[in-house]
């Protein structure tokens, strides 16, 4: 029992890491254009594929750590990249007018990568090699493997290194002032577009190393693979309380936990009746909860109605 | 103010109810010599239109962003399904069948309405959005009654008055009819009291709080006749594809009717017109670049969303204004 625990435990760690790199992505970009960014998800898919072109051109014969370290840093270059073309393109010229405009032409975006990319590597799913190196390993009855822990630190380095960058350093503080509020920080002299772009050079890019950290772990990609992953990692965003970096992760954590022990409670509370089928219910139902009782997330700043209320949004 | 309120509101109800008409009689005298296949895109895009309708009332209407409103439709066409196909063996009546889908489109709109109504803006987007996938998954997986991901084949063709309505034509009919009844509805209740409540909502609920609206109801009964209006439009669907699945209800779909409205124009019946025509006819006309076609959609939609972000027919337009300003020249 306690093996079973444990081993759902590191299961439900990895993938709400996983969650949690993710979500970053949505709460940075939410805290300052207040926009739901629905191509994300697909930049955790390019991530996974960016990796595939770099292993298969440099790589073919397996990387090392250093090898490993490369990929990572291709991907989160080239996505990075990506993210920031998309807001020049697609946002930049929305950010005055309705809110839901830009959030459409992301709808719009995301559907153009998904078929670009079936284009260009079919729709069907491509097997994707660990870049950690896969050793089972035994710890209290529960079976652990390498590639769970190599996720786990990996995220939580990366996440590490963000909050360092947006609480220490000098373009981090302008990040955070812009997300507090553009047009002060504007008229301190910011540059918001380069703030912006920041932002869409690191959310995209920790959203890559999310995709090759999943591939990594299920072993196997798809082109829409973005699609159910992305909402799931919007969602701990706002269960955390959206906008909110360590409101993030935690909801990353605790979407993971849900899911987890969710799905593997359900057939044993229901006798079997519903399954593992229903794991993508627990996101949205815990989302629904969630926002009933505390309508701004866990960790979200206490909002009172008024400033909710955002008029003549369409 | 009164006095403007006065001036626009009683003409272009009649104008545009005579100018939907005479297309609606110009398009109807072109069917019956039209190919099948022209036919059929004429069907999906009235469907669409009766989706975009119904959506419009809280997107358009109420200015509450609804991102789920596929699962009302998914509600209809599964009510359809079940109860006219061998897969329960029920075989009802298909008006008795319309009327069960209304009602349970309904009452599965105030269920969504009710833990919403505390939230505005994208909060509450993402929860329908939350909803919408829900009713997803659950028709996926209820096997024993939805039949999964299979699907539910060999549903009956409608039968009513004694005639069976079973080719594109006869679909045609029958969506031109429930079209033009669901307008006229729709658009009586822009400009009656309860649509008035809506707009003063969707401008300024606090005020509109205010001045004595009571805004749950309003938004129930927004998200209640937008929801049957969604759930009707499933069970035709259900009935001129005589085959449903899950597949058909994706948030993909959700997002179509959005931008249906979006880029047509939000709160006005034109604009939803104007835009099924030209989201559905898109992919028709990209179909020679079937592999292109959703890169190219993508594409098409962001770029007009950034050179039209309020669509192509304003809110404030309408015959009666287009009337005004010829006669001002």
């Amino acid at each position: 029992m306690t093996g079973l625990i444990v081993q759902q435990a590191v299961n439900a760690l990895t993938i709400g890491a996983i969650y949690a790199l993710i979500a970053l992505g949505y709460t940075m970009v939410y805290g300052v254009l207040r926009l739901i960014n629905f191509a994300h998800g697909e930049m955790f898919m390019l991530g996974a594929y960016a990796a595939l072109i770099v292993v298969i051109f440099l790589f073919p014969n397996g990387a090392g750590f250093w090898g490993a370290l490369v990929i990572f840093l291709a991907a989160f270059v080239a996505v990075g990249l990506i993210g920031v073309a998309i807001e020049r393109a697609a946002y930049k010229p929305l950010r005055h007018s309705s809110r839901l405009a830009p959030m459409l032409s992301s709808l719009g975006i995301s559907l153009a990568i998904q078929a670009a990319v079936q284009l260009v590597a079919g729709p069907q799913p491509i097997g994707f090699a660990s870049l950690f190196p896969a050793i089972n390993l035994q710890f209290a009855g529960a079976n652990i493997t390498t590639v769970q822990i190599g996720i786990i630190l990996c995220a939580l380095l990366l996440m590490f290194a963000l909050n360092r960058f947006v609480a220490g350093t000098r373009l981090g503080i302008n990040v955070r002032a812009v997300s507090e509020n553009m047009r002060t920080a504007q008229l301190l002299g910011i540059n918001i577009d380069r703030a912006i772009s920041l932002i869409f050079f690191i959310g995209p890019g920790l959203g890559a190393i999310a995709g090759i950290l999943y591939a990594s772990y299920y072993g196997v990609m798809t082109p829409t693979m973005g699609v159910i992953v992305g909402l799931k990692a919007f969602t701990a965003a706002i269960l955390g309380g959206i906008g909110s970096i360590p409101g993030a992760m935690i909801g990353g954590f605790i979407l993971g936990i849900l899911e987890v022990f969710g799905t593997a409670m359900l057939p044993i509370l229901t006798n079997g009746y519903l399954g593992t089928e229903y794991r993508d219910i627990f996101a949205f139902a815990a989302l629904i909860l969630v926002l009933l009782f505390k309508p701004s997330g866990l960790l979200g700043e206490r909002v009172s109605e008024e400033t909710m209320v955002y008029k003549r949004d369409f | 103010m009164s006095v403007s309120a006065a001036n626009v509101v009683p003409k272009p109800t009649k104008l545009v109810g005579v100018a939907l008409i005479l297309a609606a009689i110009v398009l109807a005298a072109c069917v019956p010599f039209m190919p099948n296949y022209y036919v059929r895109v004429l069907d999906s895009i009235l469907i669409y239109i009766l989706l975009g309708m119904g959506l419009n009332i809280v997107i358009g209407y109420a200015g509450l962003l609804d991102l789920g409103f596929v699962a009302f439709y998914a509600i209809g066409a599964y009510t359809y399904a079940l109860l006219a196909s061998p897969q329960l063996d029920l075989h009802l009546p298909f008006l008795l069948i319309l009327l069960i889908a209304s009602l349970l489109g309904a009452i599965a709109g105030i269920l969504l309405g009710i833990p919403v109504l505390r939230l505005r803006g994208d909060y509450l987007a993402i929860v329908t959005l939350g909803f919408g996938e829900i009713i997803r998954v659950l028709i996926n997986n209820a096997d024993r009654v939805t039949n999964g991901p299979k699907g539910i084949a060999s549903i009956d063709r409608i039968n009513m008055f004694g005639l069976t309505i079973s080719t594109p034509k006869d679909i045609f009919w029958l969506l031109l009819v429930t079209c033009i009844i669901v307008g006229i509805v729709v658009w009586r209740l822009q400009n009656s009291i309860l649509g008035k409540a809506w707009m003063a909502i969707r401008e300024d609920q606090d005020a509109a709080r205010g001045i004595g609206i009571n805004t749950t109801n309003a938004k129930l009964a927004a998200f209640a006749i937008s929801a049957t209006i969604g759930s009707i439009a499933g069970v035709i669907f259900a009935s001129f594809q005589r085959f449903v699945s899950p597949e058909s209800f994706t948030f993909q779909e959700s997002v179509l009717i959005v931008l249906i409205i979006v880029i047509g124009g939000v709160g006005n019946i034109l604009g939803v017109i104007a835009g099924a025509f030209i989201l559905i006819l898109l992919p028709e006309l990209l179909r020679d670049y079937a592999e292109y076609r959703m890169l190219l959609l993508g594409l098409l939609m962001a770029v007009l969303i950034i050179v039209r972000p309020h669509g192509l027919v304003p809110r404030s337009f309408t015959p009666a204004s287009l009337f005004a300003w010829f006669r001002s020249r």
